[in-house]
C-alpha cells in the first residue's frame, strides 16, 4: 500500500450530504478485475452529460480544482454499498484526503486499505476549508503531527493510532495479522468442539 | 454480566485483543461473488498467500447476471470476464461455488439462508454492503471492502473496533398491508441514513417476533441504509425451524447440540445497550420514498415535502435537487405519483413470501397499459417453489415478466436498468440516483405496494386494495 505522510494541495468542495459511492463510482465501472484505471469515472454523471462530453459546471472539470487532491463535503460521505471502487478512483483520479464532518464506517474502513485520509473535523471547521477550497488556496496535511495548516490556521484532527501507523507506513495488514498466525491456529483447534464450526458440504 | 446477543457473539469470536483496543476477530463463514473479490485473489496470488479456509467460504456470481435468455451466457463482455474470473479463481483456490445455470444459484444473501451456510452465532461477511441480511438469524453479518475480503482469504480473520449497540424495540401489531419492508423504511425515517453508523442494530420486541424468517431478512438487510453495519433478531423456534434440513447445516443429533448452544445467544435480561430507540408497530403505514436517499421516506397518505419549510439552506437546496430529479412537485399526492416500471426482487424483497404478497395483489388483476413490470426470484429454488406453488402462473397472467434470478434492477450491473427519467416502483434497497439507471426515478417499497402500483399504473395504498 502507498503510504500517507504529509500532502499539500487544492480542495474540491462538495458542500452535499450522503455523497453516496454509487455517486463515487456508477455500477457500471464495477465489472474490472484491475484496481486502477479507474480515475477517470470518478463521480461519472456528475462529471459528463449523456453524450460522454465533460460537465463544464462540475468542480473536478474546473481548474484549478481538476487538480486537487483532497475533497472537502458533509455528512455521511461514503454511504451505501460497500464497493473499494471507490477509494480506488478516488487515489487514481489524484485525490487522497477527503475532510467531512461524518463518513460511512465501510467507505472509512476502505479508505485506510488504500492510503486514502479520511478526516472528521466539525461543521465550522469544514466550512471554513470549504471557503479555502473555493477561493483555490491549498491546505497542507501532516499526518504524523495530525494537524491541518490552512492559511494562518491550524486545526488538529484525531485518528485511531493503529490506522495512522499503517497509513505512515504503508503497511499492510494482512502481514500484521499473519504474524499472529499461532494465536488463529489455536483459536480455530479450540472451535473444533463446535457442532457446527463448519458447513455440511451442499 | 449482563450479555447483549451482541456481546455473547463477539466476545466468542475473538482471537486476539491488541493493543490500541480493537479486536482480531474470527470470521465463521465467507461469502463472494463476482464483482468484489477478484482484486482480493489477485492479491493472494501476486504476495504468494494461500485462501486459509475455502471449507468455510461460498461463491456465487449474481450482480452481473442477465436475468432472461441465460442459456445463451453473458453479452456484455466486461461482465462476463469477470464471471469467468470468478470460475477461474473458485476453481484455483477450491472454494464451494454454485454456478450459474445450477437451480440453486441465486442473490448471495438469499442463497446463504436457503443452503443452511448462515447459522446464528456465526460471524458471516461478504465484499456487499447488505450482508447484513443474514442477522434475521442471530448472525454477526457485515459487509467488507475488497481489501478485507482478502484480509479474510488469507487469514480467517478480520480487524475490528467492537461497535456500540442500539436496540430497536417494536411492539404492537402491523395492520394488514403493513410489512417488515415498512417497518425498515420507518426505523431509517427516524433514525436517518447516518443514525446506525457505529451501532449493531438489535432488532427485538413482539413485532419482531412475529415476523416470519423472510420478513426478518428484509429488516435486517435495510439496516446499512440506517448506517448500521450490522442488525440482529434474536434466534428462535422460527429460526431453528427454517435451518432445520438445509444442506450446510447440522444434521441429527448435532442439529439439536447446535439448537442447544443457539438458544443460549439472545440478550440477558437487564444487558444494557448503548441506545434505544422504540417503535409502535400499530402505527405504521404503508411507506414509500419520494427523494434519492432511503431516509426520504413518507407514508402512503402523505404529500411531496416543500424545500420552502426547511430552514437549513443546504438542505433546503438539497431537497429541491431531488425534487428536481426525482421529477416531483411539492404538496403533490403520492397516490397521485405515475409509475412507467416495477421491479419485485433485490436481496431485501426477493424471497417466497414476498413473491406470495405480491401474487396475492396481482391475482385476478391486469398490469396498467404502459406499465412494464418484472419479477426477479432470489434464487433458482425460490423460482421453482413460486412455479409449484401456482404464484409464477397468477404473476405471468397478470402480466408481469417473470424472470431469472440474480440482483437485476437493484443496481443496473445486468441489462435490467431504467431508462433516463423512468419512474420504477421497486422492493429494492437503495434509491441513489442513477443506481437504477442514469437518471432513473426509484421509489423504494413493499412487494405488496409494487404490486399494487404495477396493477393501478401509480401509488396507492395497499390496503385499500381487497
Amino acid at each position: 500500500m502507498k503510504s500517507f505522510k504529509k500532502l499539500t494541495g487544492i480542495i474540491a468542495s462538495m458542500p452535499q450530504v450522503n455523497i453516496d459511492t454509487d455517486a463515487i463510482i456508477p455500477k457500471q465501472f464495477l465489472k474490472t478485475i484491475e484496481r486502477t484505471g479507474l480515475g477517470k469515472h470518478l463521480f461519472h454523471e456528475k462529471r459528463y452529460d449523456q453524450n460522454n462530453n465533460l460537465n463544464n459546471d462540475f468542480v473536478l472539470n474546473k481548474q484549478p480544482w481538476d487538480q486537487a487532491e483532497i475533497i472537502v463535503a458533509g455528512d455521511n460521505f461514503g454511504c451505501g454499498s460497500s464497493r473499494e471502487h471507490a477509494p480506488w478512483a478516488l487515489l487514481d483520479f489524484g485525490i487522497s484526503c477527503i475532510i467531512a464532518t461524518s463518513f460511512a464506517d465501510i467507505f472509512y474502513n476502505n479508505c485506510f486499505k488504500n492510503g486514502v485520509l479520511p478526516i472528521v473535523l466539525n461543521e465550522k471547521i469544514v466550512e471554513e476549508i470549504s471557503d479555502l477550497a473555493e477561493k483555490g488556496i491549498e491546505i497542507s496535511i501532516d499526518l504524523e503531527e495530525q494537524q491541518i495548516i490552512a492559511q494562518n490556521k491550524l486545526y488538529k484532527f484525531d485518528i485511531d493510532p493503529y490506522r495512522k501507523h499503517c497509513l505512515l507506513n504503508g503497511l499492510d495488514d494482512i502481514g500484521i495479522t499473519l504474524e499472529n498466525k499461532e494465536t488463529i491456529d489455536s483459536y480455530e483447534e479450540k472451535l473444533k468442539s463446535n457442532v457446527w464450526h463448519k458447513p455440511e458440504s451442499f | 454480566m449482563k450479555k447483549t446477543l451482541f456481546d455473547k457473539i463477539w466476545d466468542q469470536h475473538v482471537v486476539d485483543e491488541r493493543q490500541d483496543g480493537s479486536s482480531l476477530i474470527y470470521i465463521d463463514r465467507h461469502l463472494v461473488h463476482e464483482v468484489t473479490s477478484p482484486q482480493a485473489f489477485e492479491g493472494l496470488r501476486k504476495s504468494n498467500r494461500s485462501l486459509r479456509r475455502p471449507d468455510l467460504t461460498l461463491a456465487v456470481a449474481d450482480h452481473n447476471v442477465p436475468t432472461e435468455n441465460r442459456i445463451d451466457g453473458i453479452k456484455d463482455d466486461t461482465a462476463r470476464i469477470q464471471v469467468e474470473t470468478l470460475e477461474k479463481n473458485v476453481k484455483e483456490f477450491e472454494v464451494p461455488y454454485i454456478p450459474l445455470m445450477d437451480s440453486r444459484q441465486g442473490i448471495v444473501h438469499v442463497i446463504g439462508p436457503e443452503q443452511g451456510f448462515t447459522l446464528p452465532g456465526c460471524t458471516l461477511v461478504c465484499g456487499d454492503s447488505h450482508t447484513s441480511t443474514h442477522g434475521a438469524f442471530g448472525a454477526l453479518a457485515f459487509g467488507i471492502g475488497t481489501s478485507e475480503v482478502e484480509h479474510v482469504f488469507a487469514t480467517q480473520t478480520l480487524i475490528q473496533k467492537k461497535p456500540k449497540t442500539m436496540l430497536i424495540n417494536v411492539t404492537g401489531t402491523l395492520s394488514v398491508g403493513v410489512t417488515s419492508k415498512d417497518i425498515a423504511l420507518g426505523i431509517i425515517k427516524k433514525l436517518g441514513t447516518s443514525g446506525g453508523t457505529g451501532y449493531v442494530l438489535e432488532y427485538a420486541g413482539n413485532a419482531i417476533s412475529d415476523l416470519s424468517i423472510e420478513g426478518r431478512m428484509t429488516l435486517c438487510n435495510m439496516s446499512i441504509e440506517a448506517g448500521a453495519r450490522a442488525g440482529l433478531v434474536a434466534p428462535d423456534a422460527k429460526t431453528y425451524e427454517y435451518i432445520k434440513n438445509k444442506p450446510m447445516a447440522p444434521k441429527g443429533e448435532f442439529f439439536n447440540k447446535a439448537v442447544d448452544a443457539w438458544e443460549l445467544l439472545p440478550t440477558d435480561k437487564g444487558a444494557v445497550f448503548d441506545k434505544t430507540i422504540n417503535i409502535d408497530a400499530s402505527l405504521l403505514d404503508p411507506h414509500l420514498t419520494w427523494g434519492t436517499s432511503p431516509e426520504d421516506v413518507l407514508s402512503i397518505n402523505g404529500v411531496v415535502p416543500n424545500p420552502e419549510d426547511i430552514d437549513k439552506e443546504s438542505l433546503r437546496n438539497a431537497m429541491q435537487d431531488s425534487l428536481d430529479y426525482m421529477g416531483l412537485k411539492p404538496g403533490q399526492s403520492l397516490t397521485d405519483i405515475k409509475i412507467d416500471k416495477v421491479f419485485i426482487g433485490s436481496c431485501t424483497n426477493s424471497r417466497i413470501e414476498d413473491l406470495r404478497e405480491a401474487a396475492e395483489i396481482a391475482k385476478g388483476r391486469k398490469v396498467a397499459d404502459g406499465v412494464d413490470a418484472m419479477v426477479v426470484p432470489g434464487s433458482g429454488l425460490i423460482k421453482m417453489q413460486a412455479e409449484k406453488e401456482g404464484i409464477a402462473d397468477i404473476l405471468i397472467e397478470a402480466g408481469f415478466d417473470w424472470r431469472e434470478p440474480g440482483c437485476s434492477m437493484c443496481l443496473g450491473m445486468n441489462p435490467d436498468q431504467l431508462k433516463p427519467k423512468e419512474r420504477c416502483a421497486s422492493t429494492s434497497n437503495r434509491n441513489f440516483r442513477g443506481r437504477q439507471g442514469r437518471d432513473g426515478r426509484t421509489h423504494l417499497v413493499s412487494p405488496g405496494m409494487a404490486a399494487a402500483a404495477a396493477i393501478y399504473g401509480h401509488f396507492v395504498d395497499v390496503r385499500k386494495i381487497n
